[in-house]
């Protein structure tokens, strides 16, 4: 900035001012001013307050004109002293305004684009997240129980390219509304189905995790057609036991550290669980609804201790290729239920790694994924 | 979720609730808005800052009630109120004021509970704004939080983010005894990603925005943010800062403070209450004692001269603890080299 020249600013006269316009200059351009000295009327929504000249100098230039509407902080005079050229005056308010511009953009830039977006799917309000274009069969993304669309951050976008990737937050769950009707898969699967026809949909590959992983085999089960290929990951449905010990204190948890010691069930290397990632569960957990839809899911889901429904029956009769990835040491749903499945099953079992493979082993997942429904396309 | 500015956060918070629980009523001057004057307008403006604005609209006038400028007789019918059945949010506009109604506060809403041998419930909030760095000058600029954390049977907020605030506000308006929720003047525009339905932040636990090996920090409200800026610049010199926002200083997570300070061994507490029997004197006392043996160097404390608010902008500069006298406070303790005494 030229010492020699000082910007004249719109001043920011009250807490609530955002905005103010020039209702009248007092002096004009050539006069020698004192600081202190009334310079420009200025009009907030609130009030109009004279404001005083911050400097003691040559009034050199209107830069708005009276009537003029700007936000606080924009360029609306210069006081230079006289020795300044006229056109380092020009150079220096052309600089202004542009860095001026540059920051209000950049302020305004933060909610672009790749960003989830609230929709109306039916009775519910789903947070939806549509990554990727291309001409390959979409991919939707359907997360497990307390999980949300954050679950698929090291996968969503490495996906998502020559196809559409869509990730979502189950009702009940992240930022959707927390109606969660009956809790069941069935109903899951529903609202995954209305949400496929919403987004006009016809033809999908479906990736569930855990609870979700249940979600899509119901959904492979109930509307065939909809289903191109299934990746199951550690998914919910193919035998009873489950961990309730994560189930209960993920629910009950209610502090950090609490919430801390119930995620580490979740992966194999606990040192991933941070306390961001606590703070984020809780950030969930405090919403209005959301506990009373985790109990509902889980009085519906695990009845008993155990998991209610058995979905082997769809592996066995079903028309669509399916890919299974389970980790070796998964403390939530053991990788023994990976056992026994059709031969057209693909299986990965991930040495060392929990319950959360597509977070914990995210590079292999991903390869795994991509070739997968990536020859699906090719073959189609 | 969306932006949303301090004020929009409070606002959201107070509509939320309002429509969730037909008892929660507003009481203060102004929070209906400027009601009357020579164009009949109502809701004008929603209280002196806005924070109120549209709720007159969408309540009415006995949900939403305009009160003299009498403070004692408002609060006193605030708490009267929480104590027979409803859910004042009553509004004391600048926390100075607090001197017109103290008795109201101390002697009568704190004590329901106690005094009626844990009858009696007190579901009463107390908004005010505190702070200085808004040329409000001396009567209109303190940071009165220290004030009410030394009564017993008050809960007192402070939030340091429109997060915060929402979450917190919505906790106090369901809490069932009286709490006291201090709003930063200099913060009603501050914005940030704030979910749009209702939340609620327990009291007592602190949050912690940094996470370091070598300090800890402890900051109040909007020192919060500078703590942050402090504990970002510090981080590119090497030194790791833990920064906590105990987010209510009645009750305070002691728990987590001295974890905190058992890890770090250093201290800095930053509060712009005035300087004496303020909380980083409080929390400087409960460190000192329980966790002596933790501590590798003083324990530091940015605050304000023992002065009142200075209305000059260059005086109340540099009245204010700021992002650089943190970063000095911080360096000063990682200096600090320990004399063995013979």
């Amino acid at each position: 900035m030229t010492p020699d020249i000082t910007p004249i600013t719109m001043p920011k006269f009250g807490l609530a001012m955002t905005e103010g316009k020039i209702a009248g200059w007092l002096v004009e351009p050539g006069t020698q001013v004192t600081a202190g000295e009334e310079l420009v009327d200025i009009e907030t929504s609130k009030i109009t307050n004279t404001f005083e000249s911050p400097v003691a100098g040559l009034l050199r230039r209107h830069v708005a004109a009276n009537g003029e509407m700007l936000p606080v902080g924009a360029l609306i005079g210069i006081v230079a002293d006289a020795a300044v050229a006229d056109a380092d005056i020009d150079a220096f308010i052309t600089r202004f305004q542009a860095d001026f511009a540059a920051a209000s953009d950049q302020a305004d830039g933060a909610e672009a684009a790749d960003e989830p977006v609230m929709m109306q799917v039916g009775a519910h309000s789903l947070r939806v997240h549509d990554r990727g274009t291309g001409d390959g069969t979409p991919l939707v993304l359907i997360h497990g129980f307390g999980g949300d669309l954050k679950n698929w951050m090291l996968n969503h976008a490495a996906l998502a390219h020559g196809r559409r990737v869509i990730a979502f937050d189950l009702p009940g769950h992240g930022g959707s509304s927390k109606d969660v009707g009956p809790g069941t898969l069935a109903f899951f699967a529903d609202v995954t189905a209305q949400l496929l026809a919403h987004l006009d949909l016809s033809r999908v590959h479906v990736m569930g995790h855990s609870l979700g992983g249940g979600i899509a085999l119901t959904l492979a089960c109930t509307q065939p057609a909809l289903v191109a290929s299934l990746t199951l990951i550690a998914p919910a449905g193919l035998g009873p036991q489950i961990n309730m010990d994560f189930i209960n204190g993920f629910i009950e948890a209610d502090c950090v550290r609490g919430v801390q010691d119930v995620l580490k069930y979740l992966v194999h290397d606990k040192a991933l669980i941070g306390r961001r990632m606590a703070d984020d569960v809780l950030r969930y957990k405090r919403l209005d609804g959301a506990e009373a839809a985790l109990r509902k899911v889980a009085a519906a889901c695990f009845p008993d201790g155990k998991q209610g429904d058995d979905l082997r029956f769809v592996l066995a009769s079903a028309d669509m290729p399916v890919t299974l990835i389970w980790g070796q040491a998964d403390e939530i749903l053991p990788v023994a239920q990976a056992d026994g499945l059709p031969g057209s099953v693909i299986r990965h079992i991930l040495p060392a790694i929990g319950h959360m493979p597509q977070l914990e082993s995210a590079t292999a997942v991903n390869e795994v994924v991509e070739a997968f429904i990536g020859h699906e396309v090719a073959t189609a | 979720m969306s932006k949303k500015s301090f004020r929009q956060a409070i606002n959201e918070a107070l509509r939320q609730e309002m429509r969730r629980d037909p008892t929660v009523i507003l009481m203060g001057e102004d929070v209906a808005g400027g009601r009357g004057g020579s164009a009949g307008t109502q809701d004008a403006w929603g209280g002196v800052l806005g924070v109120t604005k549209g709720l007159y609209e969408e309540f009415g006038e006995t949900r939403v009630l305009d009160t003299p400028i009498t403070e004692a007789s408002y609060i006193g019918a605030a708490a009267g109120a929480a104590v027979t059945g409803l859910r004042p949010v009553a509004e004391l506009m600048f926390v100075d004021f607090v001197g017109c109604c103290l008795d109201q506060i101390m002697n009568q809403a704190a004590k329901f509970r106690y005094m009626f041998g844990g009858k009696a419930r007190t579901p009463l909030v107390i908004r005010a704004m505190y702070g200085a760095g808004f040329n409000a000058a001396a009567q209109h600029s303190q940071a009165l939080y220290p004030l009410f954390t030394h009564i017993p049977g008050l809960k007192v907020v402070i939030p340091s983010s429109p997060y915060e605030a929402k979450g917190l506000l919505i906790s106090a308006i369901r809490d069932d005894d009286p709490v006291i929720f201090l709003e930063n003047k200099v913060m009603y525009d501050v914005e940030e990603e704030v979910p749009d339905e209702p939340y609620a932040i327990p009291f007592g636990e602190a949050n912690l925005t940094r996470e370091g090996d070598d300090v800890t920090i402890v900051a109040f409200g909007r020192m919060v943010g500078m703590a942050n800026e402090a504990a970002d610049r510090l981080a590119k010199k090497g030194i790791g800062c833990t920064v906590i926002d105990p987010r209510t200083t009645s009750p305070l997570d002691s728990e987590t403070i001295l974890d905190c300070v058992a890890d770090t061994g250093r201290l800095v507490i930053v509060d712009e209450s005035s300087p004496r029997c303020n909380m980083a004197t409080d929390i400087a006392a409960l460190v000192a004692e329980q966790a002596f043996d933790s501590l590798r160097a003083p324990i530091r404390r940015v605050v304000p001269p023992h002065t009142p608010v200075p209305f000059a902008t260059v005086l109340e500069t540099l009245y204010l603890p700021s992002v650089e006298k943190i970063e000095a406070a911080v360096t000063a303790t990682m200096n600090h080299r320990v004399t063995e005494k013979v």
